[in-house]
């Protein structure tokens, strides 16, 4: 690791109407190093990354790249200027091949200036060897995995000669195993002399990544320093600018029955899976990505059919075809993809709020506005929701925010059991530590809570129990006594051995 | 001038207003152009000639809204019509042509939305495939020949109640279903749902598909009432009648603010739209602009709106890029 500075800003500042976003940043990164990014959501780190990668021009200050100082007009030019950039929701084209997304926008051509296929495979084909990666030039996106995709903007990022790479929450949507493979690369880049600025909201991997660490808030830089001078809890307190006291709420409360039973039930990417929620109980569900996990919950809720196989609840046989019976019986879930099947964009927070509970606030056929308004701000105060009003629209409302609403829109359906997919991911930790809270308090009121997630310190934090999945099979199940990150990951990638 | 548009876009950040702030400046262009633009006689004459216009275009409203459309409105209508008529022409029952009319418009958007929902076709095509077919259908049922002779059946477009204009009445009465419907029911939410984020709507338990036949259903009323009203306007049964009407429709629409990336419109901004257009044709047949520019300047109001809608939008995205900082 070199003391040689690679890009550094200086003064940076960034206003939008109302808001200083960005207030005198000094900032720089040395060649050769992982530089990580923390604070809260709406702290200011991804409008940074914006005007480095030229997506967002500063009101003032400056950026230099080498100690040279450079004017980025947009991300082309910040490409030729060796800066790439891996957002943190992947846009790609479903439909295109591995090569074409390789070198969109970038093809090379021949004499003719025809696009020159047999050069793309052959870079393509040098590419994925290089890198050790077990692809075929010709398979599309959409087969894919959140990972793989991952691992191509890598490579892509390699194939410009990029020297500076920015990686936004780059684990936000891989599992540990992943998320370790992908560190090795990171670390090969790294030693590569390349200068990577890494975000993250997880401290863990912070403190296993970064070389240096720089903690904004509120549009300034509060801290920068190596990451040797700096522990979890001073980073967390920095972010935050307050202490928490403890990461995790939970709180034991008494368990009842089984609520909700499943018996070998069967789907499309699932096999067999038969497990119990009690009441009072948190029930977790780990594994790797693509275990089937989402699968499972998505077929209880009624998204998914189920092939063969029974759904009990209070040991009553049921049958849930779509999402209103699954509401029905009380049972409902946060998806795990919050754009795609959480918010409805264009429309206010209150209509995001209300549209599973309409038939509540009916009076002979009409919607009665007052009882709507009043029930959607007892659950905005009740969850915390931060919103200029209830008529905004809800894309103006940060990650955390608006996993608060849909919390809030499942919450009014009174559910006895909540299923929760990935309920923590990509925001940030004051949000996070109120979506705990929220189970904890749940779970005291009698209620049961499915948690599937990939993050195996919430998982152990949170749980009363929890279920390990592998390749759409149930591969064992742990109890409090048991539980360690371990434990998990061994059943986790355990191979499958049928009865 | 700079300072009035900041406004402008200050005020559109609460709500789509500038349209009817349009529709207030046109009309007093209008009534400075020429004199005999601002009287009660033209006000009037304008009403009842975008009456049937405006209807179909308030079931255009539902369904764009909801992330769909129909190019079957105008052939639909034809058709309905005729049959209406004919019915009219056979039992002499206004009441019984009436409901013949609502019923194979209905019908039709029965079929329309079971291509949508069972068959999952685009709506773009389904409702395509249903003007090339009502069309022919109201063309085969009458030979290609007009009905002539309609005799008390010109109650409809031509009668009026308490002096005014039956048309006028009818759209009025449509104009306040909509608004009803969208701001006031499971069914307006869940439209406006359904347009924002089809798979969030259903996995927040919308009956998605239920949603939309309704959508089609209504708009099937919508549809056989202006094949009524155009038919009794016209005095007869054109089975060539109305061509081109779905996209007067689909105008007034889209000035009026439904975007047709769905999730917003309103009622009352489809009206805007309406008059607009209809105050627009009618000035410049009072002023005597040359009919084919007339048309020239029908499609660039088309452009400006949708240009319009669409840097609303953008400046939205970045509002929310400044408010998540």
């Amino acid at each position: 690791m070199s003391q040689e500075v690679k890009l550094s800003v200086s003064n940076i500042e960034k206003s939008f109407p109302g808001v200083k976003a960005l207030d005198r940043i000094e900032f720089s990164v040395r060649k050769g190093s992982v530089h990580v990014l923390c604070g809260e959501n709406g702290a200011g780190k991804s409008t940074l990354m914006k005007i480095i990668n030229g997506i967002y021009q500063p009101d003032a200050g400056k950026i230099l790249i080498d100690g040279q100082e450079v004017q980025i007009k947009n991300p082309i030019q910040a490409r030729s200027l060796g800066i790439s950039m891996i957002f943190q929701e992947l846009n790609y084209i479903p439909e295109m091949t591995i090569e074409e997304s390789l070198f969109v926008g970038n093809w090379p051509l021949d004499k003719m200036k025809k696009v020159d296929w047999p050069e793309i495979r052959k870079r393509t084909v040098a590419l994925l060897k290089e890198e050790g990666l077990n692809y075929s030039p010709t398979t599309k996106l959409k087969n894919l995995a959140v990972y793989d995709i991952q691992m191509l903007e890598i490579i892509k990022a390699i194939s410009y000669q990029s020297d500076i790479i920015i990686m936004d929450e780059p684990t936000s949507a891989i599992t540990q195993k992943e998320v370790d493979l992908l560190f090795k690369k990171i670390f090969e880049l790294r030693s590569r002399g390349a200068a990577i600025i890494y975000i993250s909201h997880k401290m863990d991997e912070i403190f296993k990544i970064a070389d240096d660490i720089t903690i904004f808030r509120d549009g300034k830089v509060i801290d920068s320093r190596p990451k040797e001078e700096l522990d979890i809890d001073t980073v967390i307190s920095l972010m935050v600018g307050r202490k928490l006291s403890n990461n995790f709420p939970k709180v034991d409360v008494p368990i009842g029955n089984v609520i909700l039973e499943t018996k070998n039930i069967t789907g499309e990417l699932f096999d067999d899976i038969s497990f119990n929620v009690k009441k009072g109980e948190v029930v977790g569900f780990a594994g790797l990505m693509g275990a089937g996990r989402s699968e499972v919950m998505r077929a209880i809720f009624g998204l998914d059919p189920i092939y063969s196989g029974e759904i009990l609840i209070n040991g009553k046989k049921v049958s849930i075809k779509k999402v209103q019976d699954s509401i029905s019986k009380k049972v409902v879930m946060l998806s795990e993809d919050r754009r795609r099947y959480g918010i409805i964009p264009v429309r206010s927070v209150k209509e995001n709020i209300s549209i599973s509970n309409l038939n509540k606030f009916i009076y002979s056929g009409k919607l009665h506005a007052q009882k709507e308004n009043e029930t959607v701000s007892y659950y905005c105060e009740k969850m915390n929701v931060k919103t200029p009003s209830f008529e905004t629209n809800i894309e103006a409302l940060s990650g955390g925010n608006q996993q608060k609403v849909l919390l809030a829109k499942w919450l009014i359906t009174d559910p006895e059991v909540f299923i929760v997919d990935e309920p923590t991911r990509g925001i940030d930790v004051g949000a996070k530590y109120e979506i705990y809270k929220l189970i904890s308090d749940l779970v005291a009121d009698g209620k049961s809570v499915i948690m599937v997630s990939s993050e195996l310190p919430e998982l152990i934090g949170m749980c009363d129990r929890i279920y390990v999945m592998a390749k759409g099979n149930i591969m064992g199940s742990l109890e409090k006594e048991n539980f360690s990150q371990e434990n998990i990951m061994r059943l986790a990638t355990a191979s499958i051995t049928k009865h | 001038m700079k300072n009035f548009i900041d406004k402008l876009k200050k005020l559109n950040s609460k709500g789509n207003y500038s349209i009817y702030l349009v529709l207030i400046a046109l009309f007093i262009v209008s009534w400075m152009a020429n004199e005999n633009f601002a009287t009660w006689g033209n006000l009037s004459n304008i009403s009842r000639q975008i009456a049937v216009g405006t209807i179909l275009a308030f079931g255009q409203t539902i369904l764009i809204i909801s992330g769909m459309l129909d190019l079957s409105s105008g052939s639909v209508l034809a058709l309905a019509g005729v049959l209406s008529v004919s019915v009219y022409t056979m039992t002499q029952s206004l009441a019984l042509s009436f409901i013949v009319g609502i019923a194979v418009a209905v019908f039709c958007n029965i079929l329309n939305g079971l291509m949508v929902t069972k068959f999952k076709t685009p709506p773009f095509i389904a409702t395509l495939a249903m003007m090339a077919m009502a069309r022919g259908a109201a063309l085969m049922y009458t030979k290609g020949q007009n009905i002539y002779q309609i005799g008390d059946y010109v109650v409809f477009g031509q009668g009026s109640w308490f002096g005014i204009p039956n048309p006028i009445w009818f759209l009025v009465i449509t104009l306040a279903i909509t608004w009803y419907l969208l701001k006031h029911t499971v069914f307006g939410r869940s439209i406006y749902a359904i347009g924002g984020n089809e798979e969030a709507s259903n996995a927040s338990g919308i009956n998605v598909n239920k949603v939309k036949m309704k959508a089609y259903i209504i708009n099937g009323i919508f549809v056989g009432l202006a094949g009524i009203i155009f038919m009794s306007r016209v005095n007869g049964g054109l089975p060539n009648g109305a061509i081109g009407f779905e996209f007067k429709s689909l105008t007034a629409a889209v000035i009026g603010g439904t975007s047709f990336t769905g999730g917003v419109g309103t009622a009352s901004g489809t009206l805007a739209g309406a008059f607009i257009v209809g105050f627009l044709d009618n000035i410049m047949v009072l002023i005597g602009v040359d009919s084919y520019l007339q048309q020239i300047v029908r499609g660039a109001i088309i452009a400006l709106a949708v240009i319009y809608d669409i840097s609303i939008k953008t400046k939205r995205k970045r509002t929310k890029l400044i408010k998540a900082k």
